[in-house]
């Protein structure tokens, strides 16, 4: 009965958002105001039931109802219940059902609050939002229905992945959906705004909160993704630009991007054509990332079941979508009008040059990730990885991360150097000191020693903006500026040690003996069994101290999950506020001896700090802007009873 | 300095410099793919054509029965790979995957050495209910049945 | 802004559709087929996987007699779903032996009971070693065996309904 109502949700949903479809459609000819008005209230019902539809899947999994398929084939009775839970979205059908209630729910967002369009841009944008929302109502529908019955319940479900039954992972996904989708909100704005040729700050200002909600989103899921590869994987690193890594990160770097020229556009009223294509760019960056991980054409070390009809449909939805908005966009673009002058020294121009330098990198991910399908093309089988990643990323990075240490010193439309001329020079001193201090104190890499040094820079000029300003006057906004750029820094200064400081040791180790590796020595207790609901393990004993000082217990497992079977190793981290002692053990060696492989990654853990602070600062954004908006709001409501109590 | 320029050249000269960094980005990125993609072996290709000593790239085969020994110090392994015509001989350093057995598919990241030994940095060796390494499919028939029938031999 | 710039991304992403097209035509067989046909089983001694019916070595295909070897596990889906399909060609008179692969015996005692036992002789293979000697790369597989313990043909995934008289021809060819 839970998996009938849900499908039934699922289809009355998407006959509203034909509904919205049309509504919005007509809406754009005068004197369709009854029809226009049903436009809103179609969106938030579609919302609404799209989340009862997903609010029954999760119901299914919570009770591991086993006559439908998708619970059989992903759950298991035996699985913790949030695990259980979490299988709702661990998967193909399910993840797409959360895609699609997210927009759904965005969608009903943007009609029950936004009031500054013009009425017929903001028909269009519901119009454009329904219309995507369509294509992957049909997609669910037709070739991935999550609510199907098996002709005879099954016995017992197959399991979920082990290296997915993981805390991080519950969170993960929806984390990063929440901001993929989010996007689509943008991508919805850019379309009605190009229809209706309203390319204006007020556009740019509504548009905002929206890209800085998903951006925000994609942060923490961007930020949680790497900590959950980097201790679940028991690789010892925190990114391998992976297929589905760089499908997360692409789309992070154009909303990126789009969240500045958006502010461009909103304070200064130029960039309005960049802005429009960035808006449409970020979202298709997140359909492509998405088609790219779910049609199998690519594979990946976290791969999702393959299954190349699927993936024709989202290419054909790609193709018609991004395809159609680019159509758009080449027709109407030219006719927006150009916007306002800036001179080179001002903040615009140093926005404009980390927009450029953001569009390189997200090319050359796109580039790099799209490389080995080119090959394949020609019979050649390649892989890429940081060989390529690290140095050409690099070659942009850098001047991105200088141009973002000077930018917000600078005022916007004109400016002159000398004015900035010693925060830039304590900017730069500070670099360079660190830079020669590090090269006189010990030999590291060219990208580590380069990472380091700017961000000590970029760490100090990210505070600069607050020099001369009274504190308690400043605008929420700017603080988030502040702390997002600071949080760049931090999180710099992480990749850089991890990079530069990290040691290794591997090694085999008889019970009661020891092995160190940098200050830590770490000394192997015992061997022995153990086990959890699903799983059994083999669990080391290890007694780990630093520098000799009091030592402490952590316990690595390599793990043996039954349902399906599958091993995993489970490493155990001591975190110190100086780095993380990271220890993974291994088979036995044959005669006694157990693997150990150990790493002590100094400040590693500020790459996921930094992370935080970057979500942490566009959440100040966002709250200061939301304040902004409503006392803008209640300023101008006031005015409005002023005028009529006149009237 | 360009603050007196005309608003029209000012453009131009914005998408000129946005277009040259751009294609600066796809012209660097594409000699680096070509240089820095770490490409495929099979081991008679490895054989017939070996990749420069110190290249990264991937071999990919069959773990030959009876060829893995761990070395003294307890986590060095050698083994050969094989795919049925020839065996490149390899060497790992660290924690065996899961599932890594002999006779099993396996894919080695990597580099040659002077002495035509392949140093393995990472093995990806998986063979589960529904896995074979992607690679592997591509081996000619030939060589696969080469690979059992010289595996059945061993065993 | 030059107009044609304007157009640059759309050029961008068409190119890249044709692409993802032209890789989503390209056959892409996601089934490994075994190296093994035509060529004898390997030889194998397996423990019984469940207490009602005798264990499986290679040496009990090579009395002369034609038969089904089935691959299939408890923890697996498309197992239960070709029961009855496997339980329709004992019926037809084919003999079905089996492996069960990495499974537990009172797992396996309760799928036979719950999904029927069309099984004459069951296997444990804890190793998978019987399934990889054989050259099969997932679960379930059907192997046609003939009367000398050779590999005659091999059916991948779920038996359908359709396959059934496939099977049957094949057990038939493999009799002459």
């Amino acid at each position: 009965m839970i998996a009938e109502l849900g499908l039934a949700a699922l289809w009355l949903a998407a006959a509203l958002a034909a509904l919205q479809l049309v509504a919005g459609a007509f809406a754009q000819r005068d004197g369709a105001a009854e029809l226009a008005a049903l436009a809103r209230p179609a969106a938030i019902i579609q919302g609404l039931l799209a989340a009862f539809s997903f609010l029954m899947l999760l119901i299914l999994f919570a009770r591991t109802d086993l006559s439908v398929k998708l619970v059989a084939m992903n759950s298991h009775s035996a699985k913790p219940m949030i695990f259980k839970l979490s299988g709702a979205f661990g998967n193909h059908e399910g993840s797409m059902l959360l895609w699609i209630t997210v927009m759904a729910l965005a969608g009903a967002l943007i009609a029950a609050v936004e009031r500054r369009l013009p009425e017929r841009t903001m028909m269009a944008t519901l119009g454009a939002q329904a219309f995507v929302g369509l294509g992957f109502y049909a997609f669910l529908l037709f070739s991935s229905n999550p609510f199907e019955r098996l002709p005879e319940p099954a016995l017992e479900g197959m399991g979920l992945n082990p290296l997915l039954q993981d805390i991080g992972l519950v969170f993960h996904p929806p984390t990063l959906y929440v901001g993929y989708v989010g996007l689509s909100v943008a991508f919805s704005f850019a379309v009605g705004a190009l229809l209706t040729r309203q390319v204006t700050p007020d556009f740019a200002r509504a548009m905002r909160p929206w890209v800085l909600g998903a951006w925000i989103f994609l942060t923490l899921g961007i930020t949680a993704g790497s900590y959950w590869a980097y201790y679940e994987l028991g690789w010892g690193g925190w990114w391998f630009w992976d297929p589905v890594e760089n499908a997360s990160l692409m789309p992070w770097l154009a909303a990126t991007a789009l969240l500045h020229s958006a502010s461009v556009l909103a304070a200064r009223d130029a960039l309005r054509a960049w802005t429009i294509m960035l808006g449409v760019v970020a979202f298709s960056m997140s359909m492509v990332g998405t088609f790219l991980v779910r049609s199998g054409i690519l594979t990946s070390v976290h791969a999702f079941a393959v299954d190349p009809e699927r993936g024709t449909f989202i290419l054909i939805l790609l193709s018609i979508y991004i395809g159609g908005a680019l159509l758009l966009f080449g027709l109407r673009a030219g006719t927006v009008a150009e916007g306002e002058r800036f001179s080179v020294t001002s903040r615009e121009a140093a926005l404009v040059f980390n927009n450029v330098m953001l569009s390189a990198i997200l090319g050359i991910v796109l580039l790099g990730t799209l490389y080995p399908l080119v090959t394949e093309a020609f019979d050649v089988r390649v892989s890429v990885g940081p060989p390529y990643f690290n140095p050409v990323g690099a070659i942009f990075v850098v001047p991105m991360l200088i141009v973002m240490a000077v930018g917000p010193l600078l005022r916007w439309r004109q400016d002159s150097v000398a004015r900035i001329r010693l925060p830039m020079v304590i900017a730069a001193t500070a670099t360079l000191a660190v830079l020669f201090l590090v090269m006189l104190t010990s030999d590291i890499g060219i990208l580590p020693l380069l990472g380091l040094s700017l961000s000590f820079g970029l760490a100090i000029a990210s505070f600069m903006p607050l020099r001369g300003r009274k504190l308690r006057m400043l605008p929420l906004a700017t603080w988030g500026m502040v702390m997002a750029h600071f949080g760049i820094a931090v999180s710099l200064f992480g990749m850089a040690c991890e990079s530069a400081f990290s040691e290794e040791t591997l090694a085999a180790v008889e019970i009661g003996d020891s092995a160190e590796v940098g200050p830590w020595s770490v000394a192997l207790s015992e061997v022995r069994p153990t086990a959890g609901p699903n799983w059994t393990a083999l669990e080391g004993r290890l007694m780990v101290s630093y520098d000799g000082g009091k030592p402490r217990e952590i316990d690595p497992q390599s793990r043996n999950f039954w349902a399906p079977p599958q091993e995993t190793t489970e490493s155990a981290l001591v975190t110190r506020w100086n780095g993380q002692l990271y220890a993974v053990i291994g088979r036995e060696a044959g005669d006694g001896r157990w693997q150990l492989r150990l790493w002590w990654k100094p400040f590693v853990t500020l790459i996921w700090y930094g992370g935080v602070l970057i979500a942490l600062g566009g959440v100040l954004a966002l709250i200061g802007r939301l304040l902004n908006d409503l006392k803008r709001r209640s300023v101008k409501s006031r005015g409005a009873a002023r005028r009529e109590a006149q009237a | 300095m360009m603050g007196g320029l005309k608003a029209k050249h000012q453009r131009l000269v914005l998408v000129v410099i946005a277009l040259v960094a751009l294609i600066g980005a796809g012209l660097l990125a594409a000699s680096a793919l070509r240089n820095q993609a770490s490409y495929f072996y099979v081991p008679t290709q490895m054989a017939e054509d070996p990749p420069a000593p110190g290249q990264a790239v991937r071999l990919g085969g069959m773990v030959q029965e009876g060829s893995l020994k761990t070395m003294s110090d307890g986590i060095t392994i050698t083994f050969l790979v094989g795919d049925g015509d020839v065996t490149v001989p390899v060497r790992f350093a660290g924690i065996l995957p899961d599932l890594f057995v002999e006779g099993s598919g396996v894919v080695a990241e990597g580099k040659l050495d002077a002495s035509g030994t392949f140093v393995a940095d990472n093995l990806l060796a998986k063979h589960d209910e529904n896995y074979v390494p992607r690679e592997l499919q591509d081996m000619t028939e030939h060589q696969k049945n080469q690979v059992v029938a010289e595996t059945e031999a061993g065993a | 802004m030059k107009r044609w710039t304007l157009w640059v991304p759309l050029a961008l992403f068409v190119s890249f559709c044709a692409l993802a097209a032209y890789q989503l035509t390209r056959p892409k067989t996601e089934f490994v087929a075994s190296t093994m046909i035509g060529k004898p089983l390997p030889e194998f001694a397996l423990r019984a996987a469940v207490a009602d019916r005798p264990a499986l070595s290679s040496a009990d295909f090579r009395d002369g007699k034609p038969r089904l070897f089935n691959i299939f596990a408890s923890w697996c889906i498309p197992c239960a779903a070709e029961a009855p399909q496997l339980e329709a060609l004992r019926r037809r008179g084919a003999d079905i032996v089996s492996v069960a692969i990495r499974d537990h015996p009172e797992d396996v005692a309760y799928f036979l009971a719950r999904y029927g036992n069309p099984y004459s002789k069951i296997g444990a293979d804890d190793l998978s070693e019987v399934q990889l000697g054989i050259g099969s790369s997932g679960v379930p597989e059907t192997f046609v065996i003939d009367g000398k313990g050779v590999i005659r043909y091999q059916h991948i995934g779920d038996i359908r309904a359709s396959d059934v008289p496939v099977l049957l021809e094949k057990l038939e060819e493999a009799r002459r």
